[in-house]
């Protein structure tokens, strides 16, 4: 089964061409790591995708009803607001808002899925705590468990383990796989290179306004495109501890 | 129900016999309210039921249509300093009224000065939103809220600073600060309309502000249609606030205050505090309107100016706590 199917998606913002003829289509149990250089268009790519922006070219999430759509996929932007001083419970539920009926109050169902995002999440000792004033990185992974709550097939998350400490950012990454063990899939924009490799079971590299390469972590991040799209050098290897990735050095310079 | 509500219905209760009991008649409670449900002949019923009566239901309507907006404002632009007056309405509103006092209108008939207002309050939001674009962006709301006012306020004083006859310009004075006094059933059932249709559309959004909580761009992707709020938002305002300038003048720091008092009380939830502000708005209305009748009452102390008076010191209190990170 297709979750997000894309074709020929095209995006131009004030007559520059951000990227185009970008296709592909995530299937079920899938972690796809969105990668790219600054500037590459990996936030426009997912919200043209998800129909919030004016774009060229086809995705299955933007011909949706906003309302199918918001139980088709979530999203979790990258700037990481929260207006209110609301609890930190009460936050992971504004995920439920799409499974209410107009007027009727949270079922039991709906607390389910919070407990469970929370507990994913790791987050019951700070549950009754005002979000507004947790750290940044605690906010973040409060951020997630909401759009876990959200219990779509698709999750996308712009940088979402940008600013966790490194036992999140694993145990994050950790939570997607184990999504896409129960059959849903994740498509999230990250830089660590590194953690994309070990943790992603595909990668789409995106930079030059098109998609570079889109397959296997190893398949994609070869020396050449490294050097191309990233302008550095890394060491790769598949070890006996999973396969490590570490960058290296920057190309074109000397120092 | 939650205890806050219980306590703020209460209070509204209390506070709205309380207004129907006071006044410089000093009638006895007993029989004011026998003559308000019994009716009869003499003076009594007249004055229950044709002076007290729409002066309290106005006070509980146009506080609670205050609170209200300014709840529905400040969760929409994710600000604790949005008030409802800040799209232009009330400016807007203001001149109408201003306008139709100094051409004479409003003594030629009686219903002059309200339609009169909103009729300026309906040609202000119209003009905001053509300044606005067809976005959902909340930036250009605002500019165009504020370039509005500033207009409405400039012609206002325009019609001040030109004005022939001392008396008109002395009416417009005190009718711009405000006040329930001397208002009929009439006022009561020209505002009625424009108040109730814009308690629906405001009441109806409390997910889509809730889900603002997280800012635009999450809460578009949780199937809030944003131009769509906006709109729902802005003419939600633009009825009640036009509506209760229309009636009672411009009433300050109600919208702003109120919901700001009783964030910390439903949690911060923006939904919640709508119904919350609603209550409270009434609540500070009615209090304020007694307190008017009771601080001097020979005087003539003008609503507008009480609000202000009491809503400013306790602004600069919420402001000192938020700078200390109390909020």
């Amino acid at each position: 089964m297709t979750l997000l199917s894309v074709s020929g998606l095209s995006v131009t913002q004030r007559n520059r061409e951000i990227f185009r003829d970008v296709s592909f289509q995530i299937g079920t149990g899938e972690v796809v790591g969105l990668i790219g250089p600054n500037g590459a268009g990996k936030t426009t790519l997912m919200r043209a995708a998800l129909g919030m922006i004016a774009h060229g070219g086809d995705s299955t999430l933007a011909d949706l009803t906003p309302h199918a759509r918001a139980k088709a996929a979530a999203w979790m932007p990258q700037s990481r607001e929260i207006a209110w001083p609301v609890s930190v419970e009460t936050l992971v539920m504004l995920g439920r808002l799409p499974h209410l009926g107009p007027y009727s109050r949270p079922s039991a169902e709906d607390h389910a899925r919070v407990d469970e995002a929370i507990a994913w999440m790791e987050l019951e000792q700070m549950r009754h705590r005002t979000a507004t004033r947790l750290s940044g990185g605690e906010q973040a992974r409060v951020l997630i468990a909401r759009a876990l709550a959200q219990g779509t097939p698709l999750l996308m998350a712009d940088e979402p383990i940008a600013g966790l400490d490194p036992a999140h950012q694993i145990g994050t990454m950790k939570i997607f796989a184990q999504m896409a063990a129960h059959g849903k899939s994740v498509l999230v924009s990250l830089h660590d290179l590194g953690l994309a490799a070990r943790h992603c079971t595909r990668l789409i590299m995106l930079g030059q306004g098109r998609i570079i390469a889109d397959g296997a972590p190893e398949d994609v991040l070869t020396p050449a495109r490294l050097a191309e799209i990233f302008h550095i050098t890394a060491w790769y290897q598949n070890t006996e501890h999973g396969p490590v990735y570490q960058p290296l050095d920057v190309i074109g310079r000397t120092d | 129900m939650t205890r806050l509500s219980l306590v703020l219905i209460v209070a509204v209760l209390a506070l709205f016999t309380g207004s129907l009991l006071i006044g410089p008649a000093g009638l006895g409670a007993g029989e004011s309210l026998r003559a308000l449900v019994l009716g009869g002949d003499g003076p009594l019923p007249m004055v229950m039921r044709e002076i007290r009566l729409p002066r309290a239901i106005l006070a509980a309507m146009i506080g609670a249509s205050l609170g209200l907006a300014g709840a529905a404002m400040q969760g929409y632009l994710r600000n604790p300093l949005a008030e409802p007056g800040l799209i232009g309405v009330s400016g807007s509103a203001a001149l109408g009224a201003v306008l139709s006092i100094q051409t004479g209108l409003a003594t030629a008939f009686v219903l002059a000065l309200p339609v009169a207002a909103l009729t300026g309050a309906l040609l202000g939001v119209g003009l905001v939103m053509s300044l606005a674009g067809r976005g959902g962006a909340s930036l250009s709301l605002i500019l165009a809220g504020i370039a509005v006012s500033a207009l409405a306020g400039a012609m206002t004083s325009l019609v001040l600073n030109l004005s022939p006859n001392p008396f008109a310009a002395n009416e417009i004075v005190f009718w711009m600060m405000g006040s329930l006094a001397d208002r009929s059933m009439t006022h009561v059932w020209i505002a009625l309309p424009f108040i109730a249709l814009g308690w629906l559309l405001l009441a109806s959004t409390g997910r889509s502000l809730a889900a603002l909580t997280l800012g635009e761009d999450a809460a578009a992707a949780m199937g809030v249609s944003l131009p769509r709020l906006r709109l729902v938002i802005v003419l939600g305002t633009a009825c009640v606030v036009g509506a209760g300038t229309a009636v009672a003048g411009a009433i300050g720091f109600v919208g702003l205050v109120v919901p700001h008092i009783l964030r910390p009380f439903v949690g911060a939830h923006p939904g919640r505090l709508l119904w919350a502000s609603a209550l409270g708005g009434a609540v500070m209305l009615l209090a304020a309107d007694i307190a008017v009748r009771m601080v001097l009452p020979a005087r003539d102390l003008k609503l507008g100016v009480l609000t202000a008076l009491v809503g400013a010191p306790l602004f600069l209190h919420l402001i000192y706590k938020l700078r200390k990170g109390a909020l």
